[in-house]
């Protein structure tokens, strides 16, 4: 497989993947705008900029999923036109994506056959399979089917696959995203063994200090362009950041001395049968939510969130009304609107599709969730001067900016949707507001302005519940935190006492009291 | 060089008005390339199909006619097709109304019944068609059967009931055998709207349909929750509407207008049930609905236009002596244009240059 020419006179000189003026253009949209960059062998290689930046084209384009508009790419010194990921898999380039493309009912050898260009026999790749995971310390069982793996475990059927090709150049898109902080440590001691064999990696993240502690080199890309190259070693988190954004970050400021008040969202050992096979089961959660406070839950994605979100919102119902308390009514029966009309607002994950409808207007949107209790709707007749108000509001108090007063919801790049979901939302001066993933796939401007905004909905008196998986954002505005694991909620924590270690033994599953520890392994 | 479709940032407005226009375009230069293998001359067709009809004061209001049961059958499944639940079988609930509406003016017949009976037998063909309707909506709602083949599957029951009634019960003593009911009496019949023409009340009441469906979709929420539940069902059930619920709903109003279409198309222009009442209303209302942009205002013109085509294939039959089928060949044709053209209002067509490095790979 090697190329005989590659390993002349110049192979310690020319990098092993080197990319020139690599262009993607969509339409009039520059996704990678004449893009060079270098990867050495033996080198851990950061691909560093927000969302939108282009590092998701510039890998695709690298792995041959999209063909680039202009620029070249060379391979060990040489020109080379990838026809697509399995011309790529020949010549060396793994790629490891942050949303993994496994069957559910079938088994973790299974999948990775299906991966396989397959010329062996199922038992010999299954043999092979075990040695490279028993080889690198990533511990799989091929007979297992992959429904009952952990997130960390699918990520690793997927490394091992990647392995099993024994690639020269492996790509990593956002690995630690879905991963506790142990199981993070974990893969960077597989990351450093990969390059002490001399392999190259590239590794996408917007995680800084990940980054610094790892990473040999950092490419940072901002608006499509590369904005520099440089050793994350020799520079702060401030500065990396900075090259990031292109400017300072805004800080979020908690209003000092916050008082809280009554518990105005109460759920009492709240459990439900998943709605869909393979859905997690909600088991026995117990919280309690003062006005004034914001209550973190993070947890590794998968593992309840989406339905404990259901349960709160009333998506799903429960059939004992008092598993949901709102605002002191028994509301676990009670519909999404009836809730609305307690004072309830929602903030689901998925932006277009579930918290708005992509291809309607914004004022239409607004009307999506404002039609039960905030003045829109005149005898069953719509007030569209009241919607377009509404739009007109959140895009001033929340900075949306779009190229129109009234634009489709899927025009609006994600941070500035997020911006009028979330401001749509505290308009309504919600009692309790109940919020997924505030600020996934957000700029750092917008996602400072939601984070700003939440603290300040808690200020003014609501309580705020925030599902994250990102441990820092939790950190930064919320005043206790619980671990969600296997349907199960912990304890809550206060933030202050809720270090990473902590967070991460419940995010894997370990309780922090011996005592209760027999019960958490019968989950 | 190579011509890529390329999804536009918004849904183009301009495209959405014109591209019936454009699908009508394409059907017309097909439709001139099958006159002229049929050995036709395509001007004298077309003429025949499009500009004959609308020289005459008989042709014109013939085509109101025609298009009266059209729109109303199109309004309802309008309904239907944005809230994505896909009623096929209106011809069904077509049928089922007319017999249903039918049944009173049987039994009233020769009796000194008063002017209550038409209005009695529009409440019980909307009825009829409503209920017709509710069984495949009932049958998705409950058990997750497909609602496109029981709805289709029904319209076959619909018509053999309704052939039974005509041939058996129901049959005139005094009609030769033939398989009709009696000619309804005047009560039981839709008036006319110019003494001695062929214009009838139906058409004022498609025409008031039209209008409340307008004012239902553009203006209130229960238009709003039909839009959203089609087009973003998670984001629907995340605003609180329950999208069953809806398919019920849309379900059972399609088949009332369903229903009172058929009723109207019996007691008016036919005058007696019998078997072969639509030429198959029901089926071409769906290329309406879509030729008009599942819009009310939109569907009103299409109506029109597939109507025209109707009696335009009837005079190029007498004119020309080209196959009556030829109209549902041109209806069938147009529908696919339409469907395909619709594309064009998401994406837009791009011509693209690659660079000569990566065109290999660019297949």
């Amino acid at each position: 497989m090697l190329d005989p020419t590659a390993n002349g006179l110049h192979s310690g000189e020319s990098p092993l993947l080197r990319t020139i003026g690599l262009t993607k253009r969509y339409g009039d949209f520059l996704a990678n705008d004449s893009i060079d960059i270098d990867i050495w062998p033996t080198e851990i290689h950061a691909l560093l900029g927000e969302n939108g930046a282009g590092k998701s084209t510039l890998v695709k384009a690298i792995y041959g999923l999209i063909q680039p508009s202009a620029g070249q790419i060379f391979w060990q010194g040489l020109p080379i036109v990838l026809a697509g990921p399995s011309e790529a898999r020949d010549r060396g380039i793994g790629m490891v994506f942050q949303h993994f493309s496994l069957f559910d009912n079938l088994t973790v050898a299974e999948n990775v056959a299906l991966g396989l260009d397959g010329k062996e026999s199922f038992k010999d790749m299954s043999a092979r399979l075990e040695q490279v995971s028993k080889t690198y310390g990533l511990p799989l069982d091929p007979k297992r089917e992959v429904w009952q793996l952990s997130v960390g475990e699918r990520q690793r059927i997927e490394i091992v696959r990647a392995l099993m090709q024994n690639p020269k150049f492996l790509i990593l898109d956002e690995p630690t995203a879905v991963l506790t902080p142990q199981e993070a440590d974990q893969l960077f001691i597989v990351l450093e063994r990969l390059k002490a064999e001399g392999r190259a990696i590239l590794y996408i993240s917007h995680k800084l200090e990940e980054v610094k502690r790892l990473c040999d080199t950092a490419t940072i890309l901002r608006g499509g362009k590369k904005i520099q190259t440089c050793n994350p070693g020799l520079e702060t988190a401030a500065s990396l950041a900075r090259m990031m954004v292109g400017g300072e970050i805004k800080q979020v400021k908690a209003a000092a001395g916050r008082t809280t008040t009554v518990p105005r969202l109460v759920v009492n050992d709240l459990s439900l049968a998943p709605s869909e096979a393979h859905g997690v089961r909600l088991e026995h959660i117990s919280f309690e939510l003062k006005g004034g406070e914001i209550l973190g839950i993070a947890g590794v994605a998968g593992n309840g969130q989406d339905e404990l979100f259901a349960a709160l919102s009333g998506e799903r119902l429960s059939k004992d009304p008092g598993t949901v308390v709102i605002e002191g009514i028994a509301a676990g029966h009670l519909s999404i609107t009836q809730r609305r009309k307690l004072g309830a607002a929602f903030v689901p994950e998925e932006r277009l599709g579930h918290g708005t409808a992509p291809r309607m207007r914004l004022s239409e949107n607004a009307l999506l969730t404002g039609h039960a209790a905030s003045g829109m709707v005149n005898h069953g007749f719509i007030d569209t001067a009241a919607t377009l108000k509404t739009v007109d509001r959140a895009t001033e108090t929340f900075d949306v900016r779009k190229a129109k007063r009234d634009p489709e919801a899927a025009s609006l790049s994600g941070g500035n949707l997020q911006k009028f979901i979330v401001g749509r939302e505290i308009l309504r001066n919600p009692a309790v507001l109940v919020v997924s993933q505030p600020t996934w796939g957000v700029d750092a401007g917008a996602a400072a302005v939601i984070r700003q905004a939440l603290l300040d909905l808690a200020t003014a008196g609501a309580a705020v519940l925030v599902t994250s998986q990102d441990l820092d954002e939790l950190a930064e505005i919320a005043d206790r935190i619980a671990v969600m694991f296997h349907g199960r909620l912990s304890a809550p924590l206060a933030t202050s006492e809720a270090t990473r270690e902590k967070l991460g033994l419940l995010m894997g599953g370990s309780s922090l009291e011996p005592k209760e520890a027999a019960h958490a392994v019968g989950a | 060089m190579q011509l890529v479709l390329e999804k536009r940032a918004e849904r183009s407005n301009t495209i959405a008005l014109v591209s019936p226009l454009i699908a009508i375009g394409l059907t017309i230069v097909t439709m001139v390339i099958l006159f002229a293998i049929l050995g036709k001359n395509p001007l004298l067709a077309l003429h025949a199909y499009f500009i004959a009809p609308l020289t005459d004061s008989y042709s014109l209001q013939e085509i109101a006619v025609k298009a009266t049961p059209l729109v109303m059958i199109a309004i309802g499944l309008s309904l239907c097709y944005l809230a994505n639940a896909w009623n096929i079988g209106a011809e069904g609930q077509f049928l089922i109304g007319a017999v249903a509406g039918s049944w009173i003016a049987v039994k009233t017949q020769g009796t000194d019944a008063g002017a209550w009976v038409l209005p009695v037998m529009f409440v019980l063909a909307a009825a009829a068609g409503a209920l017709y309707a509710l069984i495949p909506a009932i049958c998705k709602v409950r058990f997750g059967a497909s609602e496109i083949l029981t709805s289709l599957m029904l319209v076959y029951v619909a018509d053999l009931f309704l052939d039974y009634l005509v041939r058996g019960p129901w049959r005139d003593p005094n009609g030769f055998n033939f398989p009709t009911t009696a000619e309804f009496d005047p009560v039981a019949t839709v008036p006319l709207l110019i003494e001695g023409g062929r214009l009838h009340l139906g058409s004022i009441i498609a025409l008031l349909v039209v209008a409340a469906v307008a004012i239902l979709l553009g203006r209130t929420i229960k238009g709003f929750e039909i839009r959203v539940v089609g087009a973003a069902p998670r984001a629907a059930r995340f605003g609180g509407f329950n999208s069953n619920q809806l398919i019920l709903l849309t379900f059972a109003v399609s088949g009332a207008l369903a229903g009172l279409a058929g009723i109207i198309e019996v007691a008016g222009p036919v005058g007696h049930l019998q078997p072969g009442i639509s030429p198959g209303y029901g089926f071409t209302a769906i290329i309406v609905a879509f030729l008009g942009r599942l819009n009310p205002l939109g569907i009103l013109i299409a109506g029109l236009f597939l109507a025209l085509t109707f009696i335009g294939g009837e005079q190029a039959q007498i004119a020309m002596k080209i196959p009556l089928d030829v109209t549902k060949v041109f209806q069938g044709i147009l529908l696919f244009y339409v469907l395909a053209c619709d594309s064009l209002i998401l994406y837009c067509f791009k011509l693209v240059f690659p660079n000569r490095q990566v065109a290999r790979g660019a297949n």
